[in-house]
């Protein structure tokens, strides 16, 4: 039945609507990576002398490793030495705003038509947001209201400025510059990104969001992300991210380290929204992530909920280090492949305190010539006495050019431990498609509601403003796809 | 009604209907009886819009419109209405969400004001009874976890929430239970208008004991090559299909 292929494969025809570059002075390093280059980035941001020193024993150690080939992907070799690894939007960096008013227009406009405005007027009520463009921060919005309560969120560099001795305190406590490949480029050379503390016993009262947003062609993108909830506090943090459509792979290798202290909760979501290439697998950001964070205290919380549907390639395993006694981890993903987009993609929950409880959802969602690739671990160590794990993993495809693999590891030394693993394979298949038409519902409402329904679990776990969004993103990456 | 001339369709270029003749009128009720093979489901589905079939011939008038050219969804919009003979399930879609979807997409087209979430479970609640089906179906998803009877009778309910002019079921009586299939036939009687018209396809006589059709054709190869009246479904089941297909074909 020749036909119901084509039907579906109409789905491969959506268009990125964030394609746009914005044309703005940079001020860019040339491409290659040396000491040199280390010292230099680290210059342009007057950094302490621990922090340099810190960079170059991560470059150090960086040039003796290989780049890991176990991910279920494929892409031609990456050469480092063309990437340029820092480029920020105006002339000097001395001339670097001061504050959201003296931001370059242009700049400002590139966030409006992203939708997140940065304007006093129009910001988003109840979210903060800081926004990266490239390798810097251009700004923070409701930084004053956050500050009465003691809430500390600014940019990375920011940070390290004014608040070094917690900087210095958390940085790489939780992924170590020497954890992997990608994770030790970052701790050399990354640039920007946000940082937040949260005082003892404060319920953060806004959202707090970063938007990353790549421009400049040729470069890298290497944030760095630290969020540290202190004793009994509560903090909702929200990731977005977008860039111009371009023929050229851009690498975008990011770290996010997450610390809660006792019954502290750390929810992190994330929209990611990368350009993922055309139909043929040309361009896109290639994102290769490493997030994790460690419930210190008794009784703390992480919750990890994504929402992937752009990026060439992802490689991410938000994870949960539960060493608290009755932490709870938590992961919630949706990973949308489309065109010829590839996702290894899971989490890694390591049980270390007493009745430390996990909980998986991941739902994978293959359409076009998508390879979707779940990969988690579950390890329970042996002090873990009381230990429980739910595991939900479950796959759709759409169409039958695409793929979804399963590679779930489950490592056990406690004998009290409870783990559980439930997995699922589903297809959209014509017969549903022309039952919902049957029924008076387009196709194109039929795919929608039956992605929509696939991913429900996941999307009511984000908060309640970008709950809509990412139906929407999923609608918007879903669309044009059937005739 | 529905005015079908001379259909010829098929699959991968092989003819199923072989030039198929019938004609509906409003107020009646036809069955289509056949044996397996001879082409009764794929002249639902033909009827019904999908696309895998193709139409190598012929023509389908329904209310004065070329119904091949409408797009299968705006086609149970015009009120054509095909019950499935395998109901299919999506998991995930909450089956009161797609109904009320589904009732909401019909009314748009006709120019009527959406039903709010309450008005809709009333109107479903209504016809839930008719049907003798247990609420507690409608929070799980599409047709997930429904009995072969069920999902059967969950057919001829959202034909009852769609209110169709004109309505083929294919094969509702496979499958069900003396008790369920007078559920069916007690639907289906109550869905019975003037202005409105049925065509039943089936493969045994049992279903038409309950809904007495005006008009009985007999399918073999792709062509109907007996019409006659409700008798016909009795001598059929008296005399097996060989009666038809085999030997020496009288016109009733």
């Amino acid at each position: 039945m020749s036909t119901d292929t084509e039907t579906i494969d109409r789905f491969v025809d959506q268009e990125y609507k964030w394609g746009f570059y914005t044309d703005v002075e940079a001020d860019t390093l040339p491409p290659g990576l040396d000491e040199e280059v280390v010292r230099q980035i680290s210059g342009k941001k007057d950094e302490p002398e621990w922090l340099t020193e810190w960079r170059l024993k991560s470059f150090r150690h960086w040039q003796k490793m290989k780049e890991p080939r176990w991910p279920h992907v494929q892409y031609e070799p990456i050469d480092y030495q063309s990437i340029s690894y820092y480029s920020a939007p105006g002339a000097k960096d001395k001339d670097r705003p001061k504050s959201l008013d003296e931001v370059d227009p242009k700049l400002l406009e590139t966030y409006d038509k992203l939708g997140v405005p940065l304007h006093e007027r129009e910001r988003l009520a109840g979210v903060a947001v800081d926004a990266v463009f490239d390798s810097v921060s251009v700004g923070t919005t409701h930084k004053e209201e956050l500050a009465k309560h003691g809430i500390i969120f600014c940019s990375f560099s920011e940070a390290v400025q004014d608040h070094p001795e917690l900087v210095r305190k958390y940085l790489g406590s939780v992924v170590p510059y020497t954890d992997n490949f990608f994770a030790t480029l970052n701790s050399a050379v990354f640039t920007d990104g946000s940082f937040v503390y949260i005082p003892k016993g404060v319920r953060c009262p806004l959202e707090l969001s970063t938007y990353f947003r790549i421009n400049a062609a040729g470069t890298g993108q290497f944030e760095r992300t630290l969020i540290v909830a202190d004793e009994g506090s509560h903090v909702s943090y929200l990731e977005g991210c977008t860039a111009p459509m371009r023929d050229e792979n851009q690498l975008h290798a990011a770290v996010v380290e997450l610390v809660a202290l006792g019954d502290a909760e750390i929810k992190y979501s994330t929209v990611q929204n990368w350009y993922p290439g055309d139909k043929e697998g040309r361009g896109g950001i290639y994102n290769f992530v490493t997030k994790r964070g460690i419930c210190k205290g008794a009784n703390s919380k992480i919750s990890w909920t994504q929402v992937e549907t752009g990026s060439a390639i992802t490689w991410k395993y938000p994870s949960v280090i539960l060493r608290g006694d009755g932490s709870v981890g938590e992961f919630y993903s949706v990973a949308l492949t489309n065109l010829k987009q590839q996702a290894d993609t899971g989490t890694k929950m390591i049980h270390i305190g007493r009745n430390t409880r996990s909980t998986i959802i991941s739902k994978g969602i293959s359409a076009g010539r998508g390879q979707n690739s779940y990969r988690g671990l579950v390890q329970i160590n042996k002090n873990a006495t009381g230990a429980r794990n739910y595991t939900q993993c479950d796959s759709l495809l759409i169409g039958n050019r695409c793929g979804a693999h399963t590679f779930p590891y489950i490592e056990v030394k406690n004998p009290t431990a409870i783990v559980e693993h439930e997995a699922t394979t589903s297809k959209i298949g014509e017969d549903q498609i022309f039952y919902c038409n049957a029924r008076g519902i387009e196709t194109q409402d039929a795919v929608n509601m039956i992605v929509n329904g696939f991913c429900k679990e996941v999307f009511r776990e984000l908060p309640m403003e970008f709950a809509m969004e990412a139906q929407a993103l999923m609608d918007v990456s879903l669309e044009g796809s059937v005739g | 009604m529905l005015e079908i001339k001379n259909l010829q369709a098929g699959v991968n270029g092989k003819a199923i209907l072989k030039g198929i003749n019938l004609s509906i009128q409003p107020g009646e009720t036809h069955a289509i009886m056949g044996p397996n093979g001879s082409g009764k489901s794929t002249l639902a589905q033909v009827l019904a819009g999908r696309e895998s079939y193709e139409i190598f011939g012929g023509s389908v008038t329904y209310n004065g419109q070329d119904l091949l050219d409408l797009a299968p969804e705006v086609r149970v919009r015009e009120g054509f209405f095909l019950a499935f003979q395998y109901p299919v399930e999506i998991s995930g879609v909450n089956t009161t969400y797609f109904l009320r979807a589904a009732v909401n997409a019909v009314r748009a087209h006709r120019g009527e004001e959406e039903l709010s979430a309450v008005d809709f479970l009333k109107l479903m609640r209504e016809k839930i009874q008719l049907l003798e089906l247990d609420e507690s179906l409608f929070k799980r998803s599409v047709n997930e976890g429904f009995s072969g009877g069920e999902k059967k009778r969950a057919e001829i309910l959202q034909m009852a929430l769609l209110e169709p002019t004109m309505a083929v079921l294919d094969e509702t009586d496979s499958g069900l239970d003396i008790d369920a299939l007078k559920i069916v036939a007690n639907g289906l009687n109550h869905l019975k208008r003037a202005n409105n018209a049925q065509l039943i396809i089936t493969h045994y006589q049992r279903l038409l004991n309950y809904v007495v059709p005006d008009h009985v054709h007999v399918l073999h190869d792709g062509r109907i090559v007996k019409s006659g009246g409700k008798e016909l479904a009795l001598e059929l089941e008296e005399k097996g299909y060989d009666w038809v297909t085999n030997g020496e074909l009288q016109t009733a």
